[in-house]
């Protein structure tokens, strides 16, 4: 089957095409990575354009659709959500939303992205790749980290440990949703992994215009 | 519908630049669907729209949104022939969700996709109701966001701002007026109730920027704002009852008198004879009596849409779109972008 990976949840966009073959063996046919800062909803749907054309197919060849849902910045993110549901529902395709950070490196790891206001997304992955601990939000000094850390280097000093450089990948995406690939029935409805409450108070009290 | 009706374009609209989620499907100038959900029920304890958790909900109702869109028309995702979405002004949180769906309908349907202003969505869809708009046109369009005069020589090619508010939107002094008089957000329902019951001459609130030497046609709310809530604090430090029927009657007497003065006197100056109301606020009782009183006195032809219409919606985006087909303009690039600020004068980008 051929599959349509998006994710979002970083400043890096990624658009890939991957054709899967029934025993999960997974081919990457053509991906893009553009540092598009905050520019997905400019950049996400050429980027999928392109990959179509260099792979050679047409929309109309996409048998799934796969989409980070984060945790990522919240506009940025919920860009390529909206962008998997809107191309799924128009092609009546299934659509399968994975952890972004479960699609960042392989084995036994921890993954820390950029949550912006000096804390970290965060992950833990044993040697065969399940997750056991987060995603969760958290200022890089508080994370204990035990063995290799992946993701954004920026943090290698607040962490106190080394980060090797590693981004959302296609294959990354794949691999997260390759048991909801092989039964698309059992892909959870997309909801983006926030972690975080909107920010909003409720004002307790109107202060008056005039004071006296 | 008449076998010329079918041979004219399809175009799905879709609406996101503030509370509501907007779905439209648009034949021609016939209105087929206009689905739409709201959050407004979750801004309600901020007392204004919270931008954050208006996104979420788009993102939650965009799907749910078209397919009620789709059911209401009786239509196929494939039957669409052309796609057009807000591309601003308004929030740009809530933007980025209705263009990037929008934009991802588009390509997965492959089908042009026009990003359009929302201001001129607010004049297209008078076309829906009233069929097409005289050009020139004046245009006056009131919400929680916008206050603006409009000329419109050419809805598909060329708009002009004749005048716009230096300050609060209308709708904003309406909700923080309705908030000094204890009244739910948002406020113009609820101060239109009140004011049946008032005298609007029991107060003379001031009318902003209508001296000789101020701008002939830009608005301004915040004094007024300020001068009812000063009026209503005072009468509470004194310990008097606040007549609130009287307060909501004059403060909606002062919008409504200023809006309609400046929007004839803007088509007089022109020599246009032609008016549209669009905005939330344009569902406004006072407003709208006012304004066809006003312009059949000037012999002027008013044009409003039924209130439904008036406020945000997903055919509105439609039926410009359908315009900007229908004049032959070219869809939007691929890489075309929200803009919080879109300046009036861009139609399509
Ligand atoms: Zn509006």
């Amino acid at each position: 089957m051929l599959v349509l990976a998006l994710d979002t949840a970083t400043p890096t966009l990624v658009a890939g095409l991957a054709r899967r073959s029934t025993d999960g063996v997974t081919v990457v046919l053509a991906e893009r990575a553009v540092p598009s800062g905050n520019r997905h909803a400019e950049l996400l749907t050429v980027a999928v354009t392109d990959v179509l054309a260099a792979a050679g197919v047409t929309v109309a060849d996409v048998d799934a659709v796969v989409t980070g849902l984060g945790p990522g910045p919240f506009t940025g993110l919920r860009v390529g959500v909206v962008t998997a549901a809107a191309l799924a529902d128009a092609r009546g395709l299934p659509v399968i939303g994975v952890c972004s950070l479960d699609a960042v490196g392989s084995g036994a790891r921890t993954v820390v992205t950029d949550a912006r206001r000096k804390e970290v997304y965060w992950a833990t992955y044993a040697a065969d790749g399940a997750r056991v601990g987060g995603p969760g939000v958290v200022r890089p000094e508080e994370l204990s980290v035990d063995g290799p850390v992946v993701g954004d280097e920026r943090f290698a000093e607040r962490l106190g440990a080394d980060v090797t450089p590693a981004d959302v990948t296609t294959a990354g995406l794949l691999r997260a949703a390759a048991a909801q690939l092989a039964d698309p029935s059992s892909a959870a409805p997309l909801v983006p992994l926030y972690l975080r409450r909107p920010d909003a108070v409720p004002p307790t009290s109107f202060k008056p215009v005039t004071t006296t | 519908m008449s076998i010329a009706a079918r041979n004219e374009p399809l175009v799905l609209g879709f609406e996101t630049s503030c509370d509501e989620t907007g779905v439209g499907l648009v034949r021609g100038q016939t209105l087929l669907a206009d689905a739409l959900a709201t959050s407004m029920a979750e801004h309600e304890r901020f007392g204004g729209v919270v931008p954050e958790i208006a996104s979420r909900a788009h993102l939650e109702a965009m799907v749910p949104t078209v397919h009620r869109a789709l059911a209401e028309a009786g239509v196929q995702a494939s039957d669409v022939d052309a796609v057009a979405v807000t591309a601003g002004p308004g929030l740009t949180g809530a933007l980025l969700v209705g263009l990037a769906a929008a934009k991802a309908y588009a390509l997965a349907l492959d089908k042009p996709l026009y990003g359009v202003n929302h201001l001129a969505a607010h004049v297209a869809v008078d076309e829906l109701q009233h069929g097409r708009l005289a050009e020139p046109s004046m245009a006056l369009l009131v919400s929680g966001g916008h206050s603006s005069l409009l000329l419109v020589p050419d809805l598909a090619r060329e708009v002009r701002s004749m005048g716009r508010t230096i300050d609060d939107a209308a709708g904003e002094a309406f909700d923080k007026v309705a908030r000094v008089l204890g009244m739910p957000f948002p406020g113009g329902p609820p101060i239109d109730r009140a004011a049946r019951e008032g005298d609007p001459t029991a107060i003379d609130f001031p009318r902003g920027l209508t001296g000789p030497r101020d701008a002939p046609y830009d608005f301004s709310f915040s004094g007024l704002k300020t001068a009812v809530a000063r009026w209503v604090e005072a009468r509470q430090r004194a310990g008097e009852p606040v007549p609130v029927a009287d307060v909501a009657a004059s403060f909606q007497e002062a919008v409504a008198d200023v809006l309609t003065a400046k929007a004839v006197r803007a088509c007089r100056d022109a020599g246009i004879d032609h008016l549209v109301l669009g905005g939330g606020v344009a569902a406004n009782s006072r407003l709208r009596a006012l304004a066809e009183e006003r312009c059949a006195a000037a012999g002027i032809v008013l044009r409003v849409p039924s209130p439904r219409l008036c406020t945000d919606n997903g055919a509105m985006v439609a039926a410009l779109g359908s315009r900007l087909v229908e004049a032959g303009i070219p869809p939007s690039a691929p890489d075309v972008g929200a803009d919080s600020s879109l300046p009036i004068e861009v139609v399509t980008r």
